[in-house]
């Protein structure tokens, strides 16, 4: 949206059209107006990032789970119940002290919904799709993520239906943890890479 | 046959930080989520698939001054004027004005959950042997392509390894042209980031996944 624009009114401007194609296209048939709630209600209160948390302390507390999701990410993730529509085919990759994964998709906005919801704005934005791939430590920066030089750093570029997962490290201090509590670590971005898991309080 | 996509975005310089956004902000306006929900609802339809989509808003003329979500009812409203499946007209009066066409099916509520547990998957059985195996050197095709594709332009004429072989999967670029699934041997393609950049900071690896007609030996 153009900064020049009044936000207001440019807001209300789609709301109306939005409005409008809704009608119509339920009018015609096309579409049952309580299936779109139901679709809203699905990414707004049962997939998102939550799911991923849980894939990811799993990994940290059950050596066999994290070789399974190395292997076959799919089929692991979906032992615990989520898959499905943008996250049909799966594949999880480790951080470790050598090496950092980044996620990205330059050419749209490819991201794992069944293990983290909905993007956020930035991952479907210019600034991240454009310097991902080619200044990364940058991107991290903006983040407030500092690696040390000697770390790889790896950008996946979602281009086809392959979908993503990072599996971060998992923080100093967190020996002691459930897994329950050790999910609460897990932050949406640490699993996209432009974050690290949270330390323990 | 010209086509000129807007969203091929990697490496571009200019677009400024990032900015970072708290975890659960899914929305941001109140017309957004209905404009998300739409579009999966229409998909149903079975009118389009996913890759025709990618096409259908990565061409608009006006993508780079179009919010996220506007691009997709832009898109949304694309290919129903194209099927005749909607009319600029009844935007206008925003109610419908001509006969609606017949779909394959609408997506009830109840269905819902069903649905997105199925989702769309890719890989199709192996019908060939995958021409390229794991280490192998491929050249990634240079040349100019003037349809919907999934090869960035950054590592166009570019050499990577194959590192995985992700088995064959239904070809986007056939896909979004209405030809059929055409499916390919898809592999993870990594490049060293300075074979990629003139300012390449080291120790930065990008790979992407590329069917086997966008791979020539090397």
């Amino acid at each position: 949206m153009s900064a020049h624009h009044d936000e207001h009114s440019e807001l209300g401007e789609m709301d109306l059209r939005v409005r409008a194609l809704e009608t119509v296209l339920a009018e015609k048939g096309y579409i049952d107006p309580p299936a779109l709630d139901a679709l809203i209600d699905t990414y707004q209160t049962r997939i998102g990032p939550r799911n991923g948390a849980r894939v990811v302390a799993r990994t940290w507390v059950d050596a066999g789970f994290r070789q399974w999701l190395l292997d076959d990410a799919t089929a692991a993730i979906a032992s615990l119940g989520y898959g499905g529509r943008q996250g049909e085919h799966m594949r999880a990759v480790e951080n470790t002290p050598a090496r950092h994964n980044l996620v990205v998709c330059t050419l749209c906005s490819c991201y794992p919904w069944p293990v983290l919801g909905l993007p956020p704005t930035w991952y479907k934005s210019a600034p991240y799709r454009s310097r991902a791939v080619r200044d990364p430590r940058g991107v991290l920066a903006d983040f407030g993520v500092a690696l040390p030089e000697s770390t790889e750093i790896r950008v996946w570029d979602s281009t086809a239906e392959l979908r993503y997962l990072v599996i971060p490290q998992r923080p100093a201090g967190s020996e002691g943890l459930d897994e329950d509590a050790l999910a609460t670590l897990v932050t949406r971005d640490s699993m996209i890479g432009t974050g690290l898991a949270r330390s323990p309080a | 046959m010209s086509y000129t996509t807007h969203a091929d975005l990697g490496g571009q310089l200019g677009h400024g930080p990032v900015t970072p956004e708290p975890e659960g902000e899914l929305f941001h306006a109140a017309w957004e989520p209905r404009a998300l929900a739409l579009t999966v609802a229409m998909g149903a339809i079975g009118a389009w698939n996913l890759d025709m989509s990618r096409a259908a808003r990565e061409t608009l003329p006006n993508y780079r001054e179009l919010s996220y979500y506007e691009i997709w009812i832009e898109g949304l409203q694309k290919q129903l004027f194209e099927r005749g499946l909607l009319q600029p007209d009844e935007i206008e009066a925003g109610h419908a004005l001509h006969a609606a066409l017949p779909v394959r099916r609408v997506l009830a509520a109840a269905d819902v959950p069903r649905v997105l547990a199925k989702g769309g998957p890719a890989e199709r059985e192996a019908t060939t042997p995958a021409r390229y195996a794991v280490g192998q050197i491929v050249r990634a095709y240079a040349g100019a392509v003037p349809h919907h594709t999934r090869l960035p332009g950054y590592v166009r004429g570019k050499r990577g390894v194959i590192e995985r072989v992700n088995g064959m999967h239904v070809f986007a670029d056939a896909h979004a042209l209405g030809l059929g699934e055409q499916p390919h041997w898809l592999y993870t393609v990594v490049f060293d980031s300075t074979d990629l950049w003139s300012d390449a900071s080291p120790g930065l690896k990008v790979s992407v996944d590329a069917w086997e007609p966008y791979l020539e030996p090397v």
